[in-house]
């Protein structure tokens, strides 16, 4: 993949408060599609998928931001790009004011400890063959940190902070000893171990049995409320999101379509696609169940967007002009301050 | 009333493990299946959800026993072993197994793995049986132009539905549904649900929705039964199995689901489930009940009728034990 970064960066907006931990702003992110040996042969054009195609958010100290989507929407790759795991093609990305889209490896050490990535699956994300002592003791040795005792008492602090206490109990055991939940929560040690001021956590929870996913939510929510710690979570379960989030930002093929206060977009939704999305949703409430709008076919390929609104082919209410105008965010009429959405008609 | 089609009584299903022990996974469970009806089997990993209805398919292995009574139609199936299990699997009972989407045969064309089936049970051969292929995908959503595709020519979505069409093959009255859309994105899962809603109303077709997500069965059945430790917990319709939950499990398990709207606080359920290769003594929720009392630890409850088609197996609901204690 071509390397283009090192943009020039945008003048902050104008806002109230703080500096944002985290600012994303016209995040593009594409990727080349294999054309396998035949295409390869007959020098068919290498395709582009436009994973991330336009997107800005930020996210202050203290808050849960949840990025929701479905599978192919970008929400992944979009965090992938947040910790640099993926270069982006443009854009800017800055962490406590300072733009990071830019930095050489050497410059990305001291910011690779501020953010940390929970994996979505502990059964997945643990070595076997490591206790849990040498698993959160890992990120300390890689960056260095540190004497053999300081390295013990950081470790046995991050473990109760994840809510493995007393630490004594668990330092000598290994992944298999452990259930799901207490995987997720010594995964979740690992990362803070470092004393991160970012936790980006891809979809936490969806590998763990219903009765402890609460748990593990419950300690991101407790990490973020009293640690302060920015946490970006990407879920495709709006019910997750719309429970533990302050923010929602709905994404639909590579771009933002909604974005707001959780419950402002779980209870009055203004773009389309939100509605169809929130109206299948499994509501726990057996009356709760409305008439779902089941969208037909399936999320387009990135590599062909459609033209104007993305989302005018499957849209249930797209008139004459949505495939001719991309439409920008924006905040609809009678919304409430902070919720955009991105649609013609609202 | 009419007979339920399919009657389950007293189901267990042991597993041997070396060195002479065995694990007890289904502990004499029992439920009705009327045609054409939907019910859910909510429960979690281990709970022996998936081990029944392989029971009911007579598909365990060769280390799993089996004893109890399985009803089909008036006739007992399990009595007869697999000599009389064999005539119903797929033509009466058939199943679509957890993964199927992710279960085709990489390097055959959908079609063919439709006709399997037919040919393999006698339904349909040669070009009867094609032609039965390519309705059975028209009816579950695929268009028969794309029967000749191979299975990575469709999208996780159409192969579920064509595992949807395979299980349909041999014209089944009853569908066994293990966590159907577990790997789907919402929406296609939407689609995936109103499928088998559909499926049941046209073909008159019995639904048991087995899957760990019980906001999903609410969505699509009017029944649930909820296991636990192999047992069932508790059983009855949806909406009283929300509103009115007899046993702390259903009531601890809606609360662990974060609701849409924000509404109550989300709640872990504490501690883990029983190992099943020990004698349960007691109920096998106390270590985790928030309302279990001295009873509970030491004996194990009966399964009561609490309401109309409502069962529960807890003590809160025997006077008797509340009264004794």
């Amino acid at each position: 993949m071509s390397v283009r970064d090192a943009l020039e960066s945008g003048g902050r907006p104008a806002d109230a408060g703080p500096a944002p931990l985290l600012e994303v702003e016209d995040l593009v992110v594409t990727y080349p599609i294999p054309r396998g040996i035949v295409g390869a042969a007959r020098r068919a054009p290498r395709l582009m998928a436009r994973a991330v195609d336009g997107v800005s958010f930020s996210l202050r100290a203290g808050e849960m931001v949840a990025l929701v989507g479905e599978s192919g929407c970008g929400k992944t790759t979009t965090a992938q790009a947040v910790m640099r795991l993926v270069e982006p093609d443009s854009g800017v990305i800055r962490f406590q004011g300072r733009e990071v889209t830019g930095l050489r490896a050497a410059d990305l050490r001291p910011l690779r400890r501020s953010m940390q990535l929970i994996y979505q699956d502990p059964y997945d994300s643990l070595d076997p063959r490591f206790r849990v002592l040498q698993t959160v003791e890992e990120p300390l040795l890689v960056h260095g940190l540190g004497s053999a005792n300081e390295r013990r008492l950081r470790v046995v602090e991050a473990l109760e902070r994840a809510g493995l206490a007393p630490a004594d109990l668990f330092v000598d055991r290994f992944p298999h000893e452990l259930s799901g939940g207490q995987r997720q929560r010594v995964a979740i040690a690992a990362a803070l171990v470092l004393e991160p001021q970012l936790l980006v956590a891809d979809e936490p929870v969806s590998m763990l049995d219903v009765s402890v996913r609460a748990e593990i939510l419950g300690l991101l929510d407790g990490l973020r409320r009293t640690g302060g710690m920015g946490i970006l979570m990407i879920t495709h379960d709006l019910s997750t999101a719309a429970h533990f989030a302050d923010r929602i930002a709905v994404m639909y093929l590579g771009r933002i379509v909604e974005e707001g206060p959780a419950q402002e977009v779980v209870r009055s939704p203004r773009h389309p696609y939100t509605r169809a999305l929130l109206s299948v949703v499994p509501k726990r409430d057996p009356r709760d169940r409305s008439r779902p709008e089941i969208l037909r076919g399936e999320t387009p390929n990135a590599v062909r967007i459609p033209s104007g609104c993305r989302f005018h082919p499957r849209c249930p209410v797209a008139v004459e002009r949505c495939p001719s105008i991309d439409p920008a965010l924006h905040v609809p009429e009678g919304a409430a301050p902070g919720h955009e959405a991105a649609c013609i008609l609202v | 009333m009419i007979e339920p089609y399919l009657q389950v009584r007293d189901l267990h299903v042991w597993f041997d493990l070396q060195g002479g022990r065995s694990l007890h996974a289904v502990q004499g469970i029992g439920f009705d299946l009327g045609a054409g009806e939907r019910m859910g089997l909510i429960g979690e990993s281990g709970c022996g959800k998936t081990t029944a209805i392989l029971a009911l398919m007579g598909l365990l292995p060769p280390s799993a026993s089996v004893a109890g009574s399985i009803v089909l139609g008036g006739r007992e199936i399990l009595a007869g072993g697999e000599e009389s299990m064999r005539q119903h699997r797929w033509r009466d009972v058939a199943m679509v197994f957890q993964g199927a989407m992710n279960a085709f045969n990489p390097v055959r064309r959908i079609v063919d793995q439709i006709v399997e089936p037919m040919e393999l049970h006698e339904v349909a051969e040669g070009k009867a049986a094609e032609r039965r292929a390519r309705e059975l995908l028209e009816l579950v959503g695929i268009p028969a132009a794309r029967a000749r595709s191979y299975p990575h020519e469709f999208s996780g979505g159409m192969r579920q539905r064509a595992a949807i069409a395979m299980a349909l093959a041999c014209n089944p009255k009853v569908l066994l549904a293990d966590e159907p859309t577990t790997a789907l994105d919402v929406m296609i899962q939407a689609q995936v649900l109103e499928l088998l809603v559909g499926l049941t109303a046209e073909l008159d077709l019995s639904l048991l929705l087995v899957t760990h997500d019980l906001l999903i069965v609410a969505q699509v059945c009017e029944r649930a039964a909820v296991m636990y430790a192999g047992t069932v917990a508790e059983a009855g319709a949806m909406e009283t199995l929300f509103h009115d939950p007899r046993h702390p499990y259903t009531r601890m398990l809606f609360g662990a689901a974060p609701d849409l709207y924000g509404r109550g606080d989300v709640v872990s359920i504490p501690g883990t489930p029983p190992r099943l290769d020990r004698e349960i003594v007691g109920c096998p929720f106390a270590p985790r009940c928030d309302s279990a009392f001295d009873p509970c630890r030491v004996v194990t409850p009966e399964t009561l009728a609490v309401g109309p088609a409502h069962l529960a197996r807890c003590h809160l609901n025997d006077p008797s034990v509340r009264s004794a204690s």
